[in-house]
């Protein structure tokens, strides 16, 4: 298949696991942002590969394992009204909340239903005028730029029954808190490719000086990481600092305007919870004050809802990459993908998953 | 009658059910997603309460001596949503499946049984649509539906139709097919590319419909089967439809059934590029999509050149591969070579896999 066989070569492969065998004298370690960026990595075994001296610890950016606990229950709550359809993207519906998940909520009784693009939920809406209908707006830059479309399309048809849930983060504020962090490790980032391919790389600049740490920013398939390793790999032996550009096929400096502008007229920054992390200020995205009608909780006027967390499950160390999945004592027997503790064994993207489906048998 | 009848009691159906209850209270769509959860439904509460040796094979029938014959029985429903799909519907599916199951242990299909479950409203035109395809593909298929039962149920608590068929068919001598036959040096076939049923209808349920051409691979294989055992006989120890979970979970449960460990070559696993394409984007993994006229076959390593060649013989055959091997390591698991060549487990899933948010 075009544009993913390319990315897959085995002989390429073999000549990059070469190259950065050649160039690593010393131990380094990695964060990779992107969930998706965990998976590829494990599915196809690269971490296994690389030189034992390269540790490569998995970052924040998986949407369902930040998304606060507090919300999740909200969700759960909107999704029991039974004047309301509650759409989501698959993989939330699985994420434990402080009592259940969506997907129970769904098997009794509630209408949960599952899109696979917000304008879905917009059109939903149009089709049940007496029903009203909420759409789970998370993810990080990636997938804002939908969300802040399917609002202003709302907005543009008048409906007075579409509202967003919404708990949008930012990829920057996110490296700035794992930087911060007196127990960091992390020497190199990998930078979310579709998260730049949204925003570009300009925003990288002033985190990389400031904390004299190369950024790399790389794609999804397994050439992709391996180019985006062995390009940190050579910043760090060289001892530069600064940003790069691995992913170039679909990231342009100034990333995608238009998306950004769309971003910027139904969104403002907010201070953000993060599940496992904690609070990081102007880490979020929240709806601009005169589009509040479409922010589910002004409309359904949800109170506060407070809830506390399995203390035993390590998600925020692993996310913050103090520590790997394997190594939190709850991993694989208390907490499973039937049973998750942690949002990170749950989602397609989170690392505990990744782990689970692809490590398990060591 | 002499005897008194028995003393009421609490149910103890609730004490006892070996399923713990506060896991899963209510059953969830994941029991019936051909994953870990519906494997855990059979084995902790199926097979307690209803448990025999037969049972306990975990096949996708039974094989039954009588009077010297043996005579396969399987059993599957249908509740595929839409129920017209590109490439079939519930009619044609239904034959097939569970044809499919039949041939899968080895048996020569004869005879089907169909149950209809209708819901309050389902338009009679699609009814007859639904009839006259089930009577298409049990002609193609050599079988006839010798048997059947109609229910209604009341508007809201049904989805247009569901179907029921029961299959019954004869076993010839010299047939010995069963997952616990697999055996370390024994060779993994697939009769050809992989996903397309799952990701055609994937392709056109509500809220994900995209532009495809693609259409379901749904086909009755006993042809495709009958010249394997002819030739190979008790060579041929496996045989699996993978639908339902895909292929990654047919060889994990064949693996733990067989306890032996089976090792697959991604790329020796053909997909075709439409299918890859549609799973790329929805975050899918093609080993856990359905398919529906595809088999795998465990063979004995000699046997396994001239098991290719006469599958590939075959025009629902022509794509057959080597995809793997059965090894005496890491019993119970199942293990892929990736394309850029690291190595991964491959896990049955919990249910069914969700489409990804990024």
């Amino acid at each position: 298949m075009r544009y993913v066989d390319e990315y897959r070569d085995e002989a390429t492969a073999r000549k990059l696991f070469e190259a950065i065998r050649r160039r690593t004298t010393r131990p380094w370690t990695l964060m990779e942002i992107c969930g998706g960026q965990t998976h590829t990595l494990v599915k196809f075994g690269i971490d296994e590969m690389l030189p034992p001296a390269i540790t490569l610890v998995h970052g924040p950016g998986c949407p369902v394992c930040v998304t606060p606990l507090e919300l999740i229950d909200r969700a759960v709550a909107l999704a029991r009204r039974p004047e309301v359809i509650f759409t989501s993207f698959g993989d939330m519906l699985r994420v434990p909340g402080s009592e259940t998940d969506l997907l129970a909520v769904k098997a009794a009784g509630g209408d949960v239903r599952i899109v696979y693009s917000p304008l879905d939920a917009v059109k939903l809406a149009e089709q049940n005028p007496q029903r009203q209908v909420v759409f789970f707006a998370v993810g990080f830059e990636t997938t804002a730029p939908a969300n802040a479309a399917a609002v202003w399309a709302a907005h543009q048809k008048g409906l007075q029954n579409f509202s967003i849930l919404s708990s949008h983060v930012l990829v920057p504020p996110a490296m700035e808190a794992i930087l911060a962090d007196p127990e960091n490790r992390v020497q190199g980032f990998l930078a979310a490719g579709h998260v730049c391919a949204v925003m570009g790389y300009r925003e990288y600049a002033p985190i990389a000086a400031r904390h004299r740490i190369p950024i790399v920013v790389t794609g999804f398939e397994p050439l992709d990481l391996l180019h985006g390793i062995l390009m940190t790999v050579e910043m760090l032996e060289d001892g530069r600092w600064g940003v790069e550009n691995q992913y170039v096929r679909a990231v342009r400096e100034e990333g995608n305007v238009p998306a950004q502008a769309l971003m910027q007229q139904v969104f403002q920054i907010t201070d953000r919870q993060w599940r496992g992390i904690g609070a990081i200020p102007a880490s979020g995205l929240a709806l601009q004050p005169q589009l509040a009608a479409y922010d589910a909780q002004e409309r359904f006027g949800l109170g506060t809802i407070t809830a506390t967390e399995n203390g035993a499950c390590m998600a925020g160390a692993i996310m913050r990459g103090l520590a790997k999945p394997h190594e939190c004592r709850l991993f694989g027997g208390d907490c499973t993908p039937e049973h998750p503790v942690g949002a990170p064994m749950v989602s397609s993207e989170g690392a505990c998953a990744a782990y689970y489906h692809y490590r398990r048998a060591e | 009658m002499s005897s008194a009848p028995p003393a009421l009691s609490p149910h103890p159906a609730l004490a006892q059910c070996p399923l713990p209850l506060d896991d899963y209270p209510a059953v969830v769509l994941a029991h019936g997603g051909g994953g870990r959860l519906g494997k855990q439904l059979v084995e902790q509460l199926f097979f307690p309460a209803l448990g025999n040796p037969l049972l306990a094979a975990f096949h996708d029938g039974s094989v039954l001596e009588v009077g010297g014959a043996r005579i396969a029985l399987s059993t599957d429903s249908y509740v595929v949503k839409p129920a017209f799909f590109p490439g079939g519907d519930i009619g044609s599916l239904a034959v097939h499946g569970t044809v499919n199951d039949l041939a899968m242990c080895g048996a020569r299909p004869l005879a089907l049984s169909a149950g209809f479950i209708l819901e309050e409203g389902f338009p009679m035109a699609d009814l007859w649509r639904v009839a006259t395809s089930m009577r298409d593909a049990a002609a193609r298929a050599g079988v006839q539906v010798v048997t059947g039962d109609t229910k209604v149920v009341d508007r809201g608590t049904g989805d247009g139709v569901y179907l029921n068929t029961t299959g019954v068919g004869v076993v010839p001598p010299g047939v010995a097919i069963a997952p616990a036959r697999a055996r370390p040096g024994d060779v993994v076939l697939l009769s050809g590319d992989i996903a397309r049923h799952g990701i055609a209808i994937m392709s056109v349920r509500e809220g994900l419909e995209f532009e495809t051409a693609l259409a379901s691979d749904s086909a009755p294989l006993h042809d495709m089967v009958a010249p394997l055992l002819a030739h190979l006989g008790e060579r041929v120890h496996v045989l699996r439809d993978p639908t339902r979970g895909g292929v990654a979970s047919a060889l994990v449960e064949i693996a733990g059934s067989a306890q032996v460990g089976v090792r697959l070559q991604e790329a020796a696993i053909p997909v075709w590029e439409e299918v890859r394409g549609a799973c790329e984007i929805l975050g899918f993994d093609p080993l856990y999509v359905a398919n529906e006229g595809k088999l795998l076959a465990i063979v004995a390593r000699e046997a396994a050149e001239e098991a290719l060649a006469l599958l590939r013989a075959h025009p629902l055959g022509t794509e057959a591969a080597i995809v793997g091997e059965v090894v005496a390591e890491h019993p119970g698991k199942v293990f892929l070579k990736s394309r850029i060549g690291g190595t991964r487990v491959v896990e049955m899933l919990s249910g069914e896999q969700l489409p990804r948010i990024c």
